[in-house]
């Protein structure tokens, strides 16, 4: 067994009003930065025992669906941290 | 009419509108018992249930979506697949769209702000709750904007489910839904329990909770 280190990267659906992104977006332009859009999320680390790392992203792919995304309004994407 | 029919009034760290519920069963001739999120009951032991409003888990990760994955909620579900009444108010209803009991899910207001004031509301669908056309109670919800995308709408709109609309529209809510319902599941963003008594701002929710009655 080898221990996995699982980032689960959260936004909000293209289609879905970010609030929060819009919130974000208008204070860096108000501060006269330079930018296009910004959207906000939720990021995650979570670490696993498993076989091997495809094991270890299904097991984390199986939380996201149980909780911690929700697919009306979100998507979600894992990366192999380490 | 039903004699003192006993209503589950489901509890987590973070509730804070059960005290209200409680205190509007007593005033309407119900029997209130509290049920703790982290225990197990028997579904078939009580007439319907209430999930009150506050902050169950601080709001964390979404709202409702920690509280869904309770351990009761597995019994509240068995309630629900037997046909036993249940209305999720505020958080209730937010914990209920997170179950998939009713469609959709609540977001973040349009403004982003917590908004705490009276709203007229249309109620489109029958039930035992809402028997006049028009009601008005008090909202106090951050998290309240309904979403659905246009095709669950026309779903919700085919199938009778819409059952409360804001008259204006105050968070951004598609089609200014104010409450969703399935046969048996109730779930609305409103506070009837704030509206019972004309010392309260207004009484139009006398006769939501007579409707448990019923």
């Amino acid at each position: 067994m080898t221990t996995y280190l699982i980032a689960v990267k959260i936004l909000p659906r293209p289609e879905v009003l970010d609030t929060q992104g819009r919130a974000v977006e208008a204070t860096l332009k108000e501060g006269g930065l330079n930018l296009e859009h910004c959207r906000v999320g939720k990021y995650m680390e979570i670490s696993v025992n498993a076989e091997n790392q495809e094991l270890a992203l299904n097991q984390v792919r199986e939380m996201a669906e149980y909780v911690l995304y929700n697919p009306l309004i979100e998507n979600f994407e894992l990366e192999v941290k380490g | 009419m039903k004699n003192q029919p006993k209503i589950g009034v489901l509890r987590f760290l973070g509730t804070n509108c059960d005290q209200d519920i409680w205190e509007a069963c007593l005033a309407t001739n119900l029997q209130p018992e509290w049920v703790w999120y982290q225990d197990h009951f028997e579904p078939s032991n009580f007439d319907a249930f209430i999930v009150p409003g506050g902050f169950s888990y601080g709001d964390y990760l979404r709202s409702g979506a920690l509280a869904a994955k309770a351990p009761s909620m597995k019994d509240l579900r068995m309630a629900a697949d037997k046909g036993i009444p249940i209305v999720g108010i505020c958080n209730g209803f937010q914990i209920l769209c997170e179950m998939n009991l009713l469609p959709g899910v609540l977001m973040k207001n349009r403004d982003g702000k917590f908004i705490d004031e009276w709203v007229d509301l249309e109620v489109c669908s029958e039930s035992p709750y809402s028997s006049a056309k028009k009601v008005r109670y008090p909202i106090a919800h951050g998290d309240g904007r309904y979403f659905v995308t246009n095709e669950e709408l026309k779903n919700l709109q085919d199938q009778d489910q819409v059952w409360l609309r804001y008259f204006d529209n105050p968070n951004g809510s598609t089609f200014d839904i104010a409450g969703v319902k399935t046969k048996n599941v109730f779930g609305l963003m409103p506070h009837p329990e704030r509206a019972l008594f004309d010392w309260m701002g207004g009484s139009d929710g006398q006769s939501f909770f007579e409707g448990f009655l019923k």
